[in-house]
């Protein structure tokens, strides 16, 4: 038996900032990711990720992250995926520091 | 120290033309990021985690005062405002724009500094002693020859896709500070008699499978070098696995070969290496060598020095931690910590970089260093002008005396930046830096060596430390390998994992426990850690590590 799907979210970095950013479910690309689309279909995601990669000269890398639903939108599951949300824990930087200003 | 010549400088300038042209391609949507991706990592360009990252080669630690400032200006005008040093003595930006990228290494050319082969499977930057051409213990200036290796490797068309990447490190003092014994290829400056040569050790490496090198040739005469160094890669070049990312550094190549086989390998193609290099490599070897004649070293009294040292505790203890011997009389070589308790390792901003030129300028014959444990060195300075130095250095947070403490870590920069990380590595030698200053242990604890991984490839050469910690991914939780015992010296040892990992809160309690057992049971305080655990083994230091299987077993 296959495993289950668990809910996705499109990630990449952006081209030129190479900032973390999000697919949202009306195509556009969002650097917060609660304005992700939470995909929880597996055939879906595969579409996603293929709409993503059809982008070269906007996004790089893209690849479906673990996700949630939550109170606000899409929150991530991994450790990883959440320190992307923010940015480092040194310094306020990244997209931690954004929302500072 | 070398200064670009019109050849070099040609050379570099057509690069970053080329590498300016790529960029223009890949944002305009010509180049897609399969086809860029080898092209800006041959240039430095790395996508991590939150950002592009720049790494930028400083060729065996040695840098002048205008170029410190020229990074510091890049970080003000392109960055924010600081920069990382690393490991292997470079420098990272952490935060460029892909299209800044081209502005900044034309900038950072016109001072003679590249990105060129900071990453890919090339030759990277040949790192060196960060004490050369000053320590005491020296036989000779190591850099010359490192400075060959870099223009004899930057660009060489036959290793341009080695199997692996590869890295060489040289030391022209017997008290290895270059852990030589932990590169694809380590050079250690040895004596024949009259004649001076290197010990060649080869297939050292750490990362998922650590070894030390082995001695290939105990001695090579200096004018051998070259061609050694040439039938060594292109050897490997034939030989390496390329199959397998993770057999395929130069170490597996040695080690499924066994170093007699890949010796013979090595020894026959130099017949045909020696035979075409015509010799022009030493008289560019000489070229280098007249630019790096030692400064002219004055010869002052050193009372201001004495008087600090009897007035002063903190400047006392600072010159206690940071200073070492020069092989000049008056003189001292200067380590400036940027391991201030709390701080990330390794950086500096530009207002700290800027001192930090400032004082090589005034003081220390226009001369700096980055060393492989992630400070910055004054090499030369006569020691009347050492009061005044600290004096400068706490004036930017940099007077911290610490070096060979607790608090000196070497930390990679982690899963706060690195794409490949598995956990964080930065804020756990913040912690154990705090936490240690603030119990009050730091001078009880003594010389100790802390290195810290925050993936399986340990940039942060945790297997070398005496403790070791390597943070992993354990069921999406971060965890940390704690291991025991590594040396990174000429009495290189791995270090062994001492049992199960612990979580992130749970590192710096377990560190403390390790320390608490280490000063109970030295037979007296001038016993480091490192001595008291090849005395004792591991045993009694797992058992503070684990209380309760201790417990469980008695």
């Amino acid at each position: 038996m296959s495993r289950r799907f668990t809910p996705k979210v499109v990630t990449a970095n952006d081209l030129l900032e190479g900032d973390v950013i999000y697919l949202t479910a009306d195509d556009r690309w969002s650097r917060a990711h609660h304005e992700a689309e939470l995909i929880e279909d597996e055939a879906h995601a595969q579409l996603r990720l293929l709409f993503a990669s059809g982008q070269p000269a906007r996004v790089v890398g893209p690849y479906l992250a673990e996700a949630k639903a939550g109170p606000a939108g899409p929150e991530p599951t991994h450790f990883r995926e959440a320190f992307r949300t923010r940015g480092p824990s040194n310094y306020p930087h990244g997209k931690q520091e954004a929302a500072n200003v | 120290m070398y200064d670009y010549n019109a050849f070099d400088r040609a050379f570099l300038a057509e690069r970053n033309a080329q590498f300016r042209s790529q960029v223009e391609r890949r944002i305009d949507g010509s180049l897609t990021e399969d086809e860029f991706r080898p092209l800006r990592l041959m240039n430095g360009l790395y996508l991590q985690l939150h950002a592009y990252m720049l790494r930028i080669c400083i060729p065996y630690g040695t840098l002048n005062p205008g170029q410190m400032r020229r990074f510091a200006e890049v970080a003000d005008r392109w960055d924010k405002g600081y920069g990382h040093f690393t490991t292997r003595q470079n420098i990272q930006l952490n935060w460029p724009k892909l299209k800044d990228v081209p502005d900044i290494l034309d900038s950072l050319g016109e001072v003679g500094i590249h990105a060129i082969q900071t990453s890919g499977n090339t030759i990277r930057n040949t790192t060196a002693d960060h004490f050369a051409g000053a320590a005491a213990d020296e036989i000779e200036d190591p850099r010359p020859v490192a400075e060959l290796i870099r223009q004899w490797s930057t660009d060489h068309p036959e290793f341009q896709f080695l199997p692996r990447k590869f890295k060489i490190a040289i030391t022209g003092s017997p008290n290895d500070r270059a852990v030589t014994r932990a590169h694809d290829i380590g050079l250690r400056m040895v004596r024949r008699g009259d004649e001076v040569g290197f010990e060649v050790l080869v297939g050292g490496g750490l990362g998922r499978t650590p070894m030390l090198g082995a001695v290939i040739r105990d001695f090579l005469p200096k004018a051998d070098l070259l061609p050694y160094l040439e039938a060594i890669v292109s050897t490997y070049n034939v030989m390496g696995r390329r199959d397998n990312k993770y057999k395929a550094r130069i170490k597996i190549t040695v080690f499924e070969n066994g170093i007699d086989v890949f010796k013979a390998a090595v020894e026959e193609r130099f017949v045909e290496t020696r035979a075409q290099f015509s010799g022009v490599d030493q008289q560019i070897l000489k070229g280098i060598e007249a630019q790096f004649t030692p400064p002219a070293f004055r010869n002052a009294p050193t009372d201001g020095f004495e008087a600090a040292l009897a007035s002063d505790p903190v400047f006392r203890a600072w010159a206690g931690t940071n200073l070492a011997e020069h092989r000049a009389p008056g003189y001292a070589i200067v380590t400036v910590s940027l391991k201030a308790h709390g701080e990330t390792p390794g950086d500096a901003s530009s207002a700290q970089m800027r001192l930090l030129a400032d004082l090589a300028e005034r003081y220390g014959h226009n001369e700096l260093r980055i060393s492989h444990e992630q400070n910055v060195i004054l090499p030369h300075v006569h020691k009347s002008d050492l009061p005044a130095i600290h004096a400068a250095l706490k004036t930017e947070g940099l007077a911290t005396a610490n070096v060979g403490l607790i608090s000196d870590i070497i930390a990679c920069p982690g899963m706060d930046y690195c794409a490949l990380a598995t956990a964080r590595s930065i804020p756990v030698a913040q912690e154990i830096a705090t936490h240690f200053q603030a119990i009050g242990l730091e001078q009880e604890i003594g010389a100790l060596k802390i290195k810290i991984s925050g993936c399986i490839n340990a940039c942060g050469h945790h297997h070398v430390g005496h403790i070791g910690i390597l943070g992993l991914d354990r069921a999406g939780v971060e965890n940390y390998q704690i291991t025991l015992g590594g040396d990174h010296t000429e009495t290189a040892a791995i270090g062994e994992r001492a049992g199960p990992g612990f979580a992130y809160d749970q590192v710096v309690p377990a560190i403390e426990r390790l320390l608490r057992a280490y000063i109970d049971k030295r037979t007296e305080p001038t016993e480091t850690f490192i001595d008291a655990f090849r005395r004792l083994g591991p045993a009694p230091f797992k058992a503070a590590l684990y209380p309760e299987e201790a417990r469980d077993a008695a």
